[in-house]
């Protein structure tokens, strides 16, 4: 059972650092990005292209693609994330669904359905563990992949808490017009929190080529688990999400202890436990979700 | 050459005209009072000036550099600082975070933290209370400090007084007055006509977006300006162009 835990706990280190991501562009820049999964699986992609065509490493590959991430991230903001905002809250959520149907479809154009994964580049890593006492193997690549979420989680943090751009980010999050009347850029820090949420992403992309196999719609189901995750940890909470990805890991493993199909129905049951714990704290129970509007007096 | 030139300036509220052709100049050093009643454009005026609320037209000129167009950032770069009405303050932030985000711009000058806690020494003990925390009065310390961590040339200071308690606005203004003999130009809405009239060199009158009096504090009367308050009376008094 120990061992299941510690799978767990390092499976959950992947869970967050793609949920961070997502919880960083909800709790900064207030978006649901639902092109998340998709864009982590375009970086996959890149890196799968450079490392078979030009036999770059991913690891080294990540020097190219995640400055791009970046780019597209700031771009993104820029032509896209910034202007829907304009419309309400849930153009951008129609926009960024939007974004993954076209990045989908332009990968399976590009690639077709053909499975791939950044495994056969990166050696011995993606199979090798370690043996700890009690007959428990730890994989490294599993562990390499939790210490980047935890130092990714901590540099975030540390960096919108103590850098005078992370305090600009956290004011025009906060109050984007009075951000502005103390001098904060509130555009330029938008476009800057949106290029790290992309560079997490790419992060992310790159783990889960390592780890696992991805084609163009693999985006979905991540995009699932990063949701998970990250309502589970308290959407906007950094180390909430660490703490969100390592109970959705321990939940799935659980589930798969109990039937060989229950991996990912342990993990929905306890997003939707931990979500309505969440409603009810907040005075939204099941059944004020249900309730319906009172008909007016005619 | 003025420090701040405010020529025909209209500004709109959608359909409603808040401020309507409005004109005057503020020279380097000054202290002038904006007095009105509630709706008589004071506050949309200030927020025109620091680039919150966007003109339709006239012009604003600060240092001579015609500032149609610039967003509030970048005035702040200029030199331009408000403190808005409500204190606005990023409440999950601590006193020294609200105060190092006035230094965004980048102005140098001789604003630290230390300094403004020296100037508002009630904010000493709070440095790293969240701001939400806070009293009224060590709220409206912390605002007027951001402000002042820009390192402006000119200071917009919008109902410092409102919804504290009078010994607490004494407090605030002892501070002020401080700052006002430093040779700070300041610009100050004022519901209080008395402090108004006793900090300020000059004064406007706003009434229903326009200005119904202007002129030197020490010349013009209580009663002049109540006139013009209630829209009685109608004057230019010397000193401010109008």
């Amino acid at each position: 059972m120990s061992n299941q835990i510690i799978q767990g706990i390092l499976l959950g280190g992947y869970y967050a650092l793609i949920a961070c991501g997502l919880s960083f562009m909800f709790s900064v820049m207030r978006i649901i990005n639902l092109a998340h999964g998709s864009l982590a699986v375009l970086s996959a992609f890149a890196l799968w292209l450079l490392a078979s065509r030009f036999h770059i490493s991913p690891f080294l590959g990540l020097l190219i693609v995640l400055p791009l991430m970046a780019a597209i991230g700031w771009a993104l903001q820029r032509f896209l994330l910034e202007r829907s905002a304009r419309g309400g809250a849930l153009l951008p959520i129609l926009t960024t669904f939007g974004l993954a149907i076209v990045i989908d479809n332009l990968l399976f154009e590009q690639f077709g359905a053909d499975t791939r994964s950044l495994a056969p580049f990166i050696g011995s890593l993606s199979y090798d563990s370690w043996e700890w006492p009690g007959g428990i193997y730890v994989g490294k690549l599993a562990v390499i992949i939790f210490i980047t979420a935890v130092v990714l989680l901590g540099g975030l943090q540390l960096f919108l808490t103590r850098t005078g751009l992370g305090r600009s980010i956290r004011a025009t999050s906060a109050d984007p017009d009075t951000a502005g009347l103390v001098g904060v850029d509130a555009r330029r820090a938008m476009a800057v929190a949106a290029a790290i949420a992309m560079v997490t992403v790419g992060l992310a992309g790159a783990f889960l080529g390592m780890r696992a196999t991805f084609d163009p719609y693999a985006g979905a189901p991540q995009l699932l688990f990063a949701f998970e995750a990250a309502v589970i940890g308290g959407a906007g909470s950094l180390w909430g999400t660490l703490v969100g990805g390592i109970v959705l890991a321990l939940a799935q493993t659980l589930g798969a202890q109990v039937h060989p199909q229950g991996f990912q129905i342990g993990g929905h049951i306890a997003f939707l436990i931990a979500l309505f714990i969440r409603l009810s704290a907040s005075g939204l129970g099941l059944r004020g979700l249900l309730r319906l509007p009172a008909r007016k007096a005619s | 050459m003025s420090l701040l030139s405010v020529e025909d300036l209209v500004v709109r509220h959608g359909l409603l005209q808040a401020v309507r052709g409005v004109s005057f100049n503020v020279e380097r050093g000054e202290t002038l009072a904006l007095v009105g009643a509630n709706g008589a454009g004071k506050t949309t005026l200030l927020r025109a000036i620091a680039g919150a609320h966007p003109q339709a037209s006239g012009r604003v000129l600060f240092d001579g550099a015609d500032l149609s167009g610039a967003p509030s950032h970048k005035r702040v770069g200029m030199g331009i600082a408000l403190v808005p009405e409500g204190r606005k303050l990023f409440v999950e932030m601590t006193v020294e975070e609200n105060l190092l985000l006035g230094r965004t711009a980048g102005r140098p000058g001789d604003w630290t933290v230390d300094r403004v806690l020296e100037t508002f020494p009630n904010l000493k003990p709070r440095r790293h209370a969240r701001t939400g925390h806070l009293s009224g009065g060590e709220q409206q310390a912390t605002a007027i400090g951001r402000a002042l961590m820009s390192n402006p040339d000119l200071l917009l200071l919008d109902e410092v007084s409102l919804g504290l308690s009078p010994l607490v606005v004494d407090r605030v203004y002892a501070s002020l007055q401080g700052l006002i003999s430093s040779g700070t130009t300041i610009i100050l809405v004022e519901q209080d006509l008395n402090r108004a009239l006793a900090v300020s060199d000059k004064v406007i009158c706003m009434l229903e977006g326009r200005i119904a009096l202007a002129g030197d504090s020490k010349s013009v009367t209580r009663e002049e300006v109540t006139k013009a308050y209630f829209g009685l009376h109608r004057k230019s008094a010397g000193g401010v162009s109008a």
